[in-house]
């Protein structure tokens, strides 16, 4: 790894002001993305701003009907925290399959919304849930804020404080993991909630996706046999040696079905 | 050149440090403390699991100065003054849950932190689903699962003894 310059502010304007004034500086709030790509020498920062002593990015809470989750809340935190669990049980459920236990002790929210890994869990679920991604100076709907691979609508010192779930009446998640690294080769979030029913895919394609018949077939017939039917395009969808895209194709549409069991 | 003031089993250091000095590199380079191991350059193995805080984390994706102010627990750290093993290290010995023992420290960092998390009591499937950040190349898991079960029924004092390995 190289050597960087270590800073840890207790605001966010003071990390907004280190993260403009370099554009080689980089936040770290987890570090479970960060620190094996600095270990592989991926990227060369000149100063690392720790964002875990910042007090404004804490904390979870209700207000009107959603969830509102600090940026800094630890996946593990989101898997077990009794409001989560009450209004949106499926999302908590989402977080206790990330990684291992040690991963969900430290990698938070907000750092997986910002680096939008193509098999990371909580995009599908931020655009499911219609969720709202709120960052130090603007509210940006999930819609609008996955661009592609490992992009975002973020500006370089722009970060991202939390992210507000309007409480669904429904929702599940299935995937189906990778037997060797654990992320997701496919994982279908779905919901039915204030903005109607919608269908988040991660995992099948370089970024995660919306799937609009699913949602209208559910929005027909809120049933796994009504998504059952719906065939998934491979055009476009990863190919690896994991899978090719016409096996994450037929992916998309078994962890619908089983997502839609999920949410009952 | 940062400096960083934790506790390490009880016992509070000041180090120096670089900015990128990862926490298992102050342990075992600065305070020779070499039973937290290293095993991949990748967060996967678990080698290096050591308790911050109470909670179990891989020591190889945090830096040092991430630790400023914090209580670090390592294997080193379990066994009593007199040398009378940790309930868990006694149930990996009676349980022949190791062979070459190089997962061990992380495996026995991890399962305590999971029996803590269970303190009404673990399942088969929640034990191997509470591993799945530590990799074992030679033992195939089976007994270090039934290693963890019987260090469990002792820890949630269940039994005041462990179950003895059936012969
Ligand atoms: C072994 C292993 C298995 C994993 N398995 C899974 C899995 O199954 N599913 C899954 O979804 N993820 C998985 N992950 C990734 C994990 O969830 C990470 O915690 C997460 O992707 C990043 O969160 P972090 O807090 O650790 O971010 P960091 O590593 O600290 O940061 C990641 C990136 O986001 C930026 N950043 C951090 N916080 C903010 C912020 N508040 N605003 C703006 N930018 C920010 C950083 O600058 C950096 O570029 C795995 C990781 C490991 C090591
Ligand atoms: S050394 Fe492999 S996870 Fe830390
Ligand atoms: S005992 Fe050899 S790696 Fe586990």
């Amino acid at each position: 790894m190289y050597d960087f310059e270590y800073h840890k502010p207790s605001s966010i304007a003071d990390a907004v002001k280190l993260l403009a004034a370099d554009p080689e500086a980089k936040a770290i709030s987890g570090g479970m993305t960060l620190l094996p790509a600095l270990k592989h020498r991926l990227n060369k920062p000149s100063y690392v701003v720790d964002l875990s002593g910042i007090a404004e990015l804490q904390g979870v809470r209700k207000e009107g009907g959603n969830i509102v989750i600090g940026a800094l809340t630890r996946h593990y935190e989101i898997a077990t925290h009794p409001q989560i669990l009450a209004a949106i049980p499926a999302l908590a459920r989402m977080a206790s399959t990330i990684g291992d236990t040690q991963v969900r002790n430290r990698g938070t929210l907000g750092g997986s919304m910002a680096n939008n890994d193509p098999a990371a869990d909580y995009p599908a679920a931020a655009l499911a849930l219609g969720a709202t991604i709120i960052t130090d100076r603007r509210s940006i709907p999930a819609d609008a804020f996955f661009l592609g691979m490992f992009t975002t609508a973020l500006e370089p010192d722009e970060l991202v404080t939390a992210v507000s779930f309007p409480v669904p009446e429904k929702a599940g998640y299935a995937k189906m993991r990778n037997p060797a690294s654990r992320y997701s080769m496919t994982g279908v979030f779905v919901a039915k909630g204030p903005s109607g029913v919608r269908v988040g895919v991660n995992g099948a394609g370089p970024c995660a996706f919306r799937q609009q018949e699913m949602e209208a077939a559910l929005t027909a017939n809120w049933s796994p046999d009504a998504v059952a039917k719906v065939k998934q395009a491979p055009d476009e969808l990863n190919s690896d040696i994991h899978g090719s895209a016409e096996y994450r194709a037929s992916l998309v549409t078994v962890m619908a079905r089983r997502a839609v069991a999920d949410a009952g | 050149m940062p400096q960083v003031t934790l506790t390490v089993n009880g016992k509070s250091h000041t180090v120096d440090v670089e900015g990128r000095t990862l926490l298992v590199e102050l342990l075992r380079e600065k305070l020779r403390l070499t039973g937290t191991h290293v095993g991949c350059d990748t967060s996967q193995c678990g080698a290096c699991v050591v308790h911050m805080g109470g909670d179990s984390v891989k020591a190889c994706t945090i830096l040092a100065v991430q630790c400023e102010g914090a209580e670090i627990a390592t294997i080193e750290g379990l066994a009593a003054a007199d040398g009378t093993l940790h309930p868990m290290q006694e149930a990996f010995r009676e349980y022949h849950a190791l062979q070459c023992g190089f997962c061990t420290p992380g495996m026995v960092m991890s399962a305590i932190d999971l029996v803590k998390k269970h303190p009404s009591g673990l399942s088969e499937q929640e034990i191997r689903d509470g591993l799945e950040g530590n990799i074992c190349r030679c033992t195939g898991y089976h007994n270090i699962v039934k290693a963890i079960a019987a260090a469990a029924e002792v820890m949630n004092g269940k039994r005041s003894e462990l179950a003895r390995a059936a012969e």
